[in-house]
């Protein structure tokens, strides 16, 4: 992850071996990424029935420490990170003082050692706000925001195979291991943080490892799967495999445009949290708008043709606007084309009937439903 | 690297073009635009007897990640659509010169521009 020229996309430490692998790259964020290896349907497929291995190094880490690393995080993000135990891990936001979205993230409290660290985990899209933002709300409080955007590479194990996968090449008790928590161990003797987090819908985990050690780990993930018909997985099926299990993607479903409220997230924001909070006040108000006066709401599409529904297309009822898509996809698990998209609140009812996606000029039915599209079997 | 045959010729816009034969060619999508369209999931084809336009769009093919059109390498008739193609886009991604052909068309007019296998790799490569 050596540094490039600006403009030049940069590389993950798995640069070498994804070309090797004939991978398909795309720009992303500023990162060039495996976008697929083969056929993204099959990758995606692989994560649902199987295992699939992917890279995920451009995404930012942001390691936070010190005395004060809990209430810093308290005023700087919507949720409540002082509460969080060591070993476990919190979806959040980071909000403007007007309330709109920063972007959302997964932190980790790594440790209570001599003080408390937390591991910030950003969109690669927006690492560098993210990092500017907490660095700028950092005054005043006792408390380290060091940039570990390059401290690490990121690689993730995800699907029903996994944790077979993960056990066969690590003494860590992954079975004690509950979903969004982490611990640090060994996997294939490189040091690894293990943590049961994924972007799929799937069971599974993400290890962050020093960029020296991503290959090695790689390759003993990619023998150790072999026989459960683990592959390498691109961008492409990340991002349909997220669709499908209702998550949010930053510039799609999630904005500055956007409270948690408006996203239909506003569990996120913890008002009961001790302390002041950047957004607090907006965010109230947004909170209450929301229960008298609901603004769009996002749901779940469904097509009944086999057209596909993209970001930006409008949806409609007896040929009004009534909202928009945010993401669409051809469905690999669903044999269909699906979407999310933000639908005026009357419309958003599963069932409601009457709904159409405009596609390049055609009004192509849809079926309202209830996210997710996707939920895994336990 | 794919391998463009020989005895096709290409368009600009990555359509190849059989021989024709009593007037009648096959069209369909390079190995090379189906490798960059990722899995197709759905194709619209023009219908049988409809006139299309060498370098007008006549269809469109999507992928997971994109739309795209399809446009005619020559100007004619369509007389034929490939039904199995229609059924099972994939064909496109796992057979493009042969079981994923698209469309055949009684030929009117050919443009001057249409490139010869060799000349289409260097196209795409350059």
């Amino acid at each position: 992850m050596s540094s490039t020229a600006s403009g030049a996309p940069r590389r993950t430490a798995l640069d070498a071996l994804h070309r090797s692998l004939g991978a398909t790259m795309t720009d992303f964020a500023g990162w060039d990424m495996p976008l697929r290896y083969g056929s993204e349907r099959e990758e995606h497929l692989a994560v649902r029935t199987r295992a699939g291995l992917f890279d995920l190094s451009h995404m930012g880490e942001i390691t936070v420490t010190g005395p004060d690393a809990p209430a810093l995080l308290n005023h700087a993000l919507v949720g409540d990170l002082a509460t969080l135990a060591a070993g476990r891990a919190r979806y959040t936001m980071i909000c403007r003082a007007d309330g709109g979205i920063l972007d959302d993230l997964i932190v980790y409290r790594l440790a209570d050692a001599e003080h408390p660290v937390y591991l910030v985990v950003a969109n690669a899209s927006n690492a560098r706000t993210v990092l500017d933002a907490l660095t700028e709300r950092a005054a005043g409080f006792d408390a380290v925001v060091r940039d570990d955007r390059d401290a690490y590479a990121l690689l993730a194990v995800q699907g029903p195979a996994a944790p077979g996968i993960l056990a066969s090449l690590t003494e860590a008790d992954l079975d004690g291991l509950k979903y969004y928590a982490g611990l640090p161990g060994t996997v294939a003797g490189v040091p690894t943080l293990i943590a049961r987090t994924g972007y799929t819908g799937e069971d599974g985990f993400e290890l962050f490892v020093d960029p020296a050690d991503a290959e090695k780990l790689w390759q003993a993930l990619t023998e150790a799967g072999a026989s459960a018909g683990l592959v390498p997985c691109g961008l492409s099926c990340r991002d349909t495999l997220r669709l499908e299990a209702g998550m949010p993607l930053y510039g799609n479903e999630l904005s500055t445009a956007l409270t948690p409220f408006d996203a239909g997230l506003g569990r996120v924001v913890k008002f009961g949290k001790e302390g002041d909070f950047v957004g607090r006040e907006a965010l109230a108000e947004a909170a209450e708008r929301a229960e008298q006066n609901p603004p769009r709401v996002l749901v779940g599409l469904v097509a009944e043709g086999r057209r596909v529904p993209r970001a930006g297309y409008p949806v409609l009822a007896d040929g009004t606007v009534i909202g928009e898509v945010t993401s669409g996809a051809p469905s690999p698990t669903l044999g269909k084309p699906i979407a999310m998209a933000y639908v005026d609140a009357a419309h958003a009812a599963p069932g409601t009937a009457g709904v159409a996606v405009d596609i390049r000029g055609g009004h192509e039915p849809f079926e309202v439903v209830a996210l997710p599209f996707y939920k895994r079997r336990k | 690297m794919s391998d463009n045959p020989q005895h096709l010729r290409y368009s600009k816009e990555h359509e190849w073009l059989s021989d024709a034969a009593d007037g009648v060619a096959t069209v369909g999508i390079t190995e090379h635009a189906a490798n960059a369209l990722g899995d197709v999931v759905y194709v619209q084809l023009p219908e049988v007897g409809a006139t299309v336009t060498a370098g007008e769009t006549c269809g469109e093919l999507e992928s997971t990640k994109s739309v795209s059109d399809l446009y005619a390498p020559v100007t004619g008739e369509v007389t034929e659509v490939n039904g199995d193609v229609v059924d099972d886009p994939s064909l496109v991604n796992s057979a493009p010169f042969e079981g994923g052909w698209l469309f055949k068309v009684r030929i009117s007019g050919t443009p001057d521009d249409l490139l010869s296998a060799d000349e289409y790799t260097a196209f795409i490569t350059g």
